[in-house]
């Protein structure tokens, strides 16, 4: 589809690497959780709002006192996708796919989806989320099949 | 609030620019407004520019600062706005109420985005990072192709939409960028052609998704006293600026099947402007994506939800319809430079009203004089709808 893209003259910027540590103090339950294969959400102890992903803070009453509740697994499949064309940092990665689930406790979940052909993927199916390691070593989570 | 219309409009050639860097590709858009508008850049006290990519897709931080030297500006109050691919629209709100509130009688809201310096990958890196990085991207690389692509999948199991479906709006964009000598996109298309291009994110594919473009849009606004000083012939008033935001966690949406942002931000845009949306003669939505077109229909109020593609499929959004979108090309044809698509929305709708310089084959039938923009930032992270009427 792209028009031919004639070179032309041009000067490369000074390259430059940026790797970010971002605090998660106030997550670390969840974090932990993972390894140990549970999953946390938090829970407004003033509201009762439940938090997926975990809230230090509740922004529903701006109140922060929170407890966390480890979530059950049971999810549906609301809508998902097959990512073809991969970005920079997850060309290693073989095609996969992404979905949003919805769990029994009413929180929705993002994360890939693994276990199914593409083909067999439809909009209202079960599943369950697991903690997981990813390729790179980081604690993560994704739907798999029941 | 005062009354603030449009006065001059400038839009640079949208493509693969690697002919010009930021600030040449700026002066393309900013030179014919101020003509347009019969002023000079040492008229203009306050500028806002809508850019996304500083230091991420193009090398400077401080684009306001960088162009508006090089446009002659320097001295006018300046600023950066950032609501992702609604940057343009929040630019030229952030004009309009300097205007409005009296602050100053005329303002340039400009726009601009430099994306081709860098890789597509990384362009697809960057571009997939803004919504919520740490959340959605971190672990699990959600594209922006990938985010519209989970819309598309829940519309299509709750209405019955069809990828052919989706592949009629690109043959329509692509039908008007053909006849628009500004567009990124100027190859007629067939549904075929659409149906058979590479699976991006499914069932999104290399022809439902708008191009990665360079391109710069510059609009002057000026006030109702002003406007009568400078004996400006066709004035195009701003009638209403309606805007809403959605969570930055897709996970938090209560659906995929439309964007509450946009229709809160239309709803908002409506009752500002006094119209109702059968008084809207034709619009600017915004097509990112194909399925982003079908949501638009829908959230704007153009159809009931579910029934986008009936609208589509019948040909009610091309000139002789029920009412005409994006005969531009759309972001989908024309191209979508982020930051400036929204000032370029607002160009289009301007040379439109007046009934000028749109080429011959594009230009809608007026009734009512009033058209209607809507900027959608991120994946209905943010939008803005503009209405303008003449």
């Amino acid at each position: 589809m792209e028009m031919t893209s004639i070179s032309m003259p041009a000067i490369r910027s000074r390259p430059i690497t940026i790797v970010e540590e971002i605090p998660i103090s106030k997550t670390l339950r969840f974090w932990e959780g993972l390894k140990e294969g549970k999953i946390y959400a938090t829970k407004c102890n003033k509201c009762g709002q439940l938090y997926f992903p975990p809230s230090a803070d509740c922004s529903d009453c701006l109140c922060s006192d929170m407890r966390w509740v480890e979530l059950s697994n049971e999810a549906e499949i609301e809508t998902f996708t097959h990512v073809v064309v991969r970005p920079t940092t997850f060309v290693e990665y073989k095609p996969y796919t992404v979905a949003i689930g919805k769990l029994k406790e009413g929180v929705k979940v993002l994360a890939w989806l693994t276990g199914f052909k593409l083909s067999q993927i439809k909009v209202g199916m079960k599943v369950k989320l697991v903690a997981k390691v990813s390729q790179e070593g980081n604690p993560t989570y994704e739907f798999v099949p029941p | 609030m005062r009354k603030v219309a449009v006065i001059g409009v400038g839009n640079s050639k949208f493509g693969v620019r690697s002919d010009v860097n930021v600030s040449e590709l700026t002066f393309e858009a900013v030179k014919p407004s101020l003509e347009d508008a019969g002023l000079t850049a040492k008229d203009i006290p306050f500028v806002a520019l809508g850019s996304v990519g500083a230091g991420a897709w193009y090398e400077e931080l401080l684009p306001a600062v960088v162009v508006g030297e090089y446009c002659g500006l320097t001295g006018a109050g300046l600023m950066r706005c950032e609501a992702a691919c609604a940057s343009g629209s929040a630019a030229f709100f952030a004009a309009y109420s300097a205007v409005a509130s009296g602050h100053v009688d005329v303002a340039l809201a400009l726009g601009v985005e430099k994306m081709r310096e860098i890789d597509t990958q990384t362009a697809m890196e960057w571009i997939g990072r803004a919504g919520y990085y740490f959340w959605e991207f971190h672990n699990f690389g959600v594209t922006f192709p990938a985010y519209y692509a989970l819309y598309a999948n829940a519309h299509m199991a709750k209405f019955g939409t069809t990828e052919e479906d989706l592949a009629l709006v690109a043959v329509k964009s692509h039908k008007y960028a053909a006849m628009n000598p500004n567009a990124h996109l100027q190859n007629r298309i067939t549904v075929d052609d659409v149906l058979s291009s590479m699976v991006i994110a499914s069932p999104l594919k290399l022809y439902d998704c708008s191009p990665i473009t360079d391109g710069a849009a510059s609009v002057v606004v000026a006030s109702e006293e002003k406007v009568r000083e400078l004996k400006i012939d066709t004035p195009v008033w701003v009638a209403g600026i309606g805007y809403s935001s959605g969570t930055a966690n897709l996970s938090k949406r209560h659906d995929f099947v439309g964007l509450d942002a946009s229709v809160l931000a239309s709803q908002r845009a409506y009752k500002a402007a006094g119209v109702t949306v059968d008084q809207v003669d034709f619009a600017e939505v915004h097509d990112c994506f194909t399925i982003a077109e079908i949501m638009a229909y829908e959230d704007l109020g153009f159809c009931r939800r579910g029934e986008g593609v009936k609208l589509v499929r019948e040909g009610q959004t091309e000139i002789g319809g029920k009412i005409p979108v994006n005969m531009d090309g759309g972001l989908k044809a024309k191209g979508h430079p982020i930051g400036a698509t929204g000032c370029s929305m607002v160009y289009e709708l301007t040379k439109q009203l007046r009934e000028e310089a749109v080429e011959k084959g594009r230009q809608v039938p007026l009734k009512n004089y009033v058209g209607l923009a809507h900027n959608v930032g991120g994946t209905g992270h943010y939008c803005y709808v503009t209405i303008l009427r003449r």
